[in-house]
């Protein structure tokens, strides 16, 4: 058992350059290096690939949520000119084996429907023709029979069904995916102590990234190796690419993914298996390379990475001190047809589940059912984001029911700046952090006790104003036990989440940096530049960023968990010292002085305390490079190359189901301040102010933190407000378009979002960087149900379901009135 | 399939082709004509992504036949500046963060070329008027509105010197 509270011992890490240094680099609004190529249209997305007799595919989709296919008649498709395959389940199933899944034990997925088709969207036939139009109008000459089966649309119906309603029959007779509780500290015991009992149902819609771009993948079998070569718009290829080998059946060296610019993830390209799967299987059939890129509504329907989908009932106890003690809740989730990630995304939340909060027990109850929708993925807090909003909305209903302040009550409960590193009841360590500071700090910014006046002005007037206030936590730079350590049988229980990278300097004294992971929207190129420019003292327009593929991939688990920053730092300041040591070693020798008298300055390897004293790098590359004769004979080798692999800064291995040790340790936070004018009348929300006070520790480049921030929040508004996969009972997806599926536009955006920064670096990592990619939707959501909430008092309604959106606003306002009467 | 011959100015050059009646004027910029700048994101005419400009007006690509562009001059992101020469506008994109993925940036960047043609000096108002017609999902779009401001005062400096 893990006792919550300030480890006196704490672990010593592995952190060399600490955050209290001079830097002229770091901590710049440098530009970006990616941008030019992006702003001139010469960024090189999936559908920009073609190669020589490339071939297209279109997948015919499901129209049914649930049903066995009984025929598939597709001559008249075959028969149609420029068709050159139309492939089913069965035809696939021959080469290709079934999708990576790492639940254990596993559920069954196949890039082609076999048999049967679990949700809407499900690719049933694929074709293959010599343009996509030809391979659409073929799809649409197959004729399939169906036998309808029930169809589970309801996740409470999940729990009660059997028979031709149960998915996948092979892992059991019931959609009861996984059914597993939890207890962390002494919770029954804080819940019979308890001064005050708060209880609350809440609901998290599905909704999900939706990036503008699809997911794609270009494909090509070489008969002769028995290799596949894909283009992909994917991440984590070089981390667990070789499970998409094995779902080929080659060897993990026969296959080849070449990485490429993502437009946009935000969790919805952590690992595409299907797509590439499918490009691949027809590339074989065919003989040819096949380009398969989703259209939207295949993105919709089946991307494979919907967000969570969650009922909770939620408790907490608090004492007669007003201090919250326990927190206990049942949560069903609604993973959709199939199981990707097993409950990642519940273990994902363990690492935050007291939120900032000095709460020293936590009970769970975990349900995981299977029901006709598109399966769940990753989606921008990896259901964290889902963890915030019930801790924030149980501690907004204590406030409430006890008649508290928020404020007072929040700085009453906070976890204290002078508390870290601080160990939670489930054995998570949080690293740093100062939550009143970043609380007092967004008060401030507010003008808080302003807002609460124009509050009251406007209710004399009728209007309604309400202030949010949600004070979360960012968990950053994730280890991979929390991929399997709530599955029942641990299965592959694998605990590496390395990043690498490889510089080299050529003999001009440029530096290419080659990076394992892809470019998705992040800023990976600049990161990169701005700390080996530090490190080396480099003019940034002398590095050069590559992307490497899986033949030339160091392990690399790329973007994803607030991570990217942190790792990638980490690796180049370990590439950078191999390169430095070298650097000053030739240098050494041209100047006939020791390595130790030398250091870095604007470019030069220069003698200590004399800048511009020395060589250049360019001149020491050069020697390197082309003159070994005049160096000694002794183990120096020629050129200026490091590859550096940088492993997670502090981790520990789970020690029993109620001590999952230290996970996720890398902890920023957020205290987000939104002000809202509802219209009763219509269910309308406007935000007319919003504070965003973030804390992501020493920060590489503050433009591209806060372009997160805002891009983040707009995400984060959008969950709250809009966005919603709305399936029917018969499980059909009633909004797969973007006419349908709302997603916030400038309209819908305050003029500004306003940002402040607290800063308390990380002691484990290089430079103190913290995780700042998820942060925004993490938190908007429980600040803007807090803030109507708040404009509503008047009719005492609970916002305890998202999306708010002004139909079910209005629900709750017409409920309200009728009861007045 | 019903075939059509079409010839167009894009970006200032002529183009002739022989294509399909039914081909949408996205996939005969990407594919035919090899200028993968422009971008497709919905199919239907909500994102944006693929608005490219037809005779001096934004259209959605992606929503029209390429036939019926037939006679007419067509700019697309790859008539703005190059790499070593942005155009004011990318100039400021690139130093108010008005792009992270990139993928809306083409779309962005024609909407906003529109704008500024018929409204040099547009204010924030107006600005986010126009900007309310694509989706982007990466920046939240304020980064996007000070980038268009930016524009204007870089567009009005170079107007100065002239």
């Amino acid at each position: 058992m893990a006792q919550a509270g300030k480890i006196h011992s704490p672990p010593k890490g592995r952190q060399k350059e600490s955050a209290d240094q001079n830097l002229k680099i770091i901590g710049t609004r440098m530009k970006r290096k990616e941008d030019p190529r992006f702003l001139t249209g010469n960024g090189r997305f999936i559908d920009d690939v073609s190669l020589p007799h490339m071939a297209h595919a279109a997948a015919l989709r499901s129209p049914h949520a649930h049903a066995r296919i009984r025929s598939i008649d597709k001559k008249a498709a075959e028969a149609l000119p420029g068709v050159l395959a139309v492939i089913t389940g069965e035809e696939a199933a021959l080469e290709t084996g079934p999708l990576p899944c790492f639940a254990n034990p596993p559920v069954e997925q196949r890039c082609i429907a076999l048999g049967k088709v679990r949700h809407v969207g499900e690719p049933v036939v694929l074709v293959v023709a010599e343009t996509r139009y030809i391979a659409e109008d073929a799809a649409a000459l197959v004729k399939v029979e169906y036998d309808i089966l029930p169809a589970i649309s309801d996740m409470l119906d999940a729990l009660n069904s059997s028979g031709d309603a149960v998915l996948h029959p092979s892992r059991g007779p019931s959609n009861i995916a996984e059914h597993r509780k939890y207890t962390f500290g002494a919770v029954d015991e804080e819940f019979a102590n308890a001064a005050h009992i708060v209880k609350r149902r809440l609901r998290w819609a599905r909704s999900g990234g939706q990036p503008i771009e699809t997911c794609g993948a270009v494909a090509n079998f070489d008969e002769g190796s028995g290799k596949f070569t894909i283009y992909a718009n994917t991440s984590m290829y070089n981390y667990i690419g070789f499970t998409i080998a094995a779902s080929l059946n080659v060897e993990s060296h026969q296959l080849n993914i070449i990485p490429m610019d993502a437009g946009g993830s935000f969790g919805s390209k952590l690992f595409l298996h299907k797509v590439p799967v499918l490009a691949a299987t027809a590339a074989r059939i065919v003989g040819r390379p096949v380009k398969y890129v989703e259209d939207r509504v295949d993105n919709m329907m089946a991307c494979d990475n919907h967000g969570s989908d969650r009922i909770y009932d939620a408790e907490l106890a608090i004492d007669s001190s007003n201090h919250m003690t326990a927190l206990r809740y049942r949560v069903i989730d609604d993973y959709g047809a199939y199981l990707q990630y097993g409950l990642g995304t519940h273990g994902n939340g363990f690492s935050q589940t007291v939120g900032p909060y000095r709460i020293r027990a936590v009970g769970a109850e975990i349900i995981a059912v299977l029901t006709n929708k598109c399966q769940q993925g990753a989606c921008r807090g990896f259901g964290s984001e889902v963890t915030n909003f019930m801790i924030e909305r149980m501690v907004d209903a204590a406030v409430s029911e006890l008649k508290l302040d928020p404020v007072q009550f929040r700085y009453d409960n906070f976890i204290q700046p002078e508390e870290f590193p601080y160990q939670i009841p489930t054995g998570n360590l949080y690293d740093s952090g100062n939550y009143p500071g970043a609380l007092k700090m967004a008060l401030g910014m507010l003008d808080y006790q302003g807002w609460r006046r124009k509050q009251q002005e406007a209710r004399a007037e009728g209007r309604y104003i309400g202030i949010g206030l949600a004070s979360c936590q960012e968990k950053g730079v994730f280890s991979a036990t929390e991929f399997w350590m709530l599955n029942r049988e641990k299965g592959f229980a694998l605990t590496s989440s390395p990043e690498s990278v490889s510089i080299k300097i050529d003999t001009n004294g440029k530096a290419v940096i080659s990076l394992h992971a892809p470019h998705w929207g992040n800023s990976p190129e600049t990161v990169a530049t701005m700390v080996l420019a530090e490190q080396l003292t480099l003019d940034p327009k002398d590095i050069a960023i590559t992307y490497s593929d899986t033949d030339h991939g160091l392990p690399g688990t790329g973007p994803g968990g607030s991570r990217y920053t942190v790792m990638v730092t980490g690796a180049v300041a370990g590439a950078a010292r191999i390169l430095k040591e070298k650097l000053k070693r030739v240098a050494g020798h041209m100047l006939e002085t020791s390595p130790h008298d030398l250091e870095f300055s604007n470019g030069r390897v220069s003698i200590k305390g004399i800048p511009g004293s020395g060589k250049t790098i360019a001149e020491v590359a050069m020697q390197s490079h082309m003159f070994r004769l005049s160096f000694p004979d002794d183990d120096l080798t020629s050129g200026l190359d490091a590859n550096y692999t940088y492993d997670h800064p502090l981790a520990t291995l789970p020690k029993s189901e109620s001590d999952f040790g230290i996970f996720y340790p890398i902890m920023g936070h957020m205290c987000h301040m939104p002000v809202v004018e509802v219209d009763p009348k219509t269910g309308q929300v406007k935000i007319l102010d919003y504070v965003a006070v973030h804390d992501c520790g020493t920060m590489i480049n503050p433009m591209t933190v806060d372009g997160h921030v805002r891009g983040g929040t707009a995400q984060g508004i959008g969950t709250a407000l809009y966005e919603e996969f709305q399936y029917d009972p018969n499980g059909q997806l009633r909004n797969a378009s973007f006419y349908d599926y709302l997603m916030p536009r400038v309209a819908e955006m305050p003029d500004k979002i306003r940002i402040g920064h607290i800063i308390t670096p990380s002691p484990y990592t290089e430079y103190g960087v913290k995780g700042a990619g998820e942060g925004g939707r993490m938190v908007a959501p429980p600040a803007l149900a807090a803030a109507i909430e708040d404009a509503l008092r008047p009719f005492n309604v609970k916002i305890d379901t998202l999306p708010a959106t002004p139909a079910r606003i209005r629900t709750l306002v017409r409920a309200a009135e009728n009861q007045r009467g | 399939m019903k075939e059509r011959d079409i010839q167009v100015t894009v970006n200032g050059r002529n183009a002739k082709k022989r294509i399909e009646a039914r081909m949408l004027l996205s996939d005969f910029i990407r594919h035919e004509l090899g200028l993968t700048g422009t971008h497709v994101g919905c199919e239907n005419g909500v994102c944006g992504a693929c608005t490219i400009l037809v005779d001096g007006t934004a259209v959605r690509s992606c929503c029209t036949l390429a036939v019926q562009t037939e006679g007419c001059h067509i700019e697309t992101i790859e008539s703005l500046g190059r790499v070593n020469k942005l155009s004011p506008l990318q100039q400021a994109f690139w130093e108010k963060h008005g792009l992270q993925c990139g993928f809306c940036t083409p779309g962005m960047l024609m909407i906003m070329t529109e704008l500024l043609r018929q409204n040099p000096n547009p204010d924030r108002a107006q600005i986010r008027e126009r900007l309310n017609d694509n989706l982007c999902r990466c920046t939240g779009y304020e980064d996007i509105i000070s980038s268009v401001e930016r524009a204007v005062e870089l567009m009005r400096a170079e107007r100065g010197v002239q």
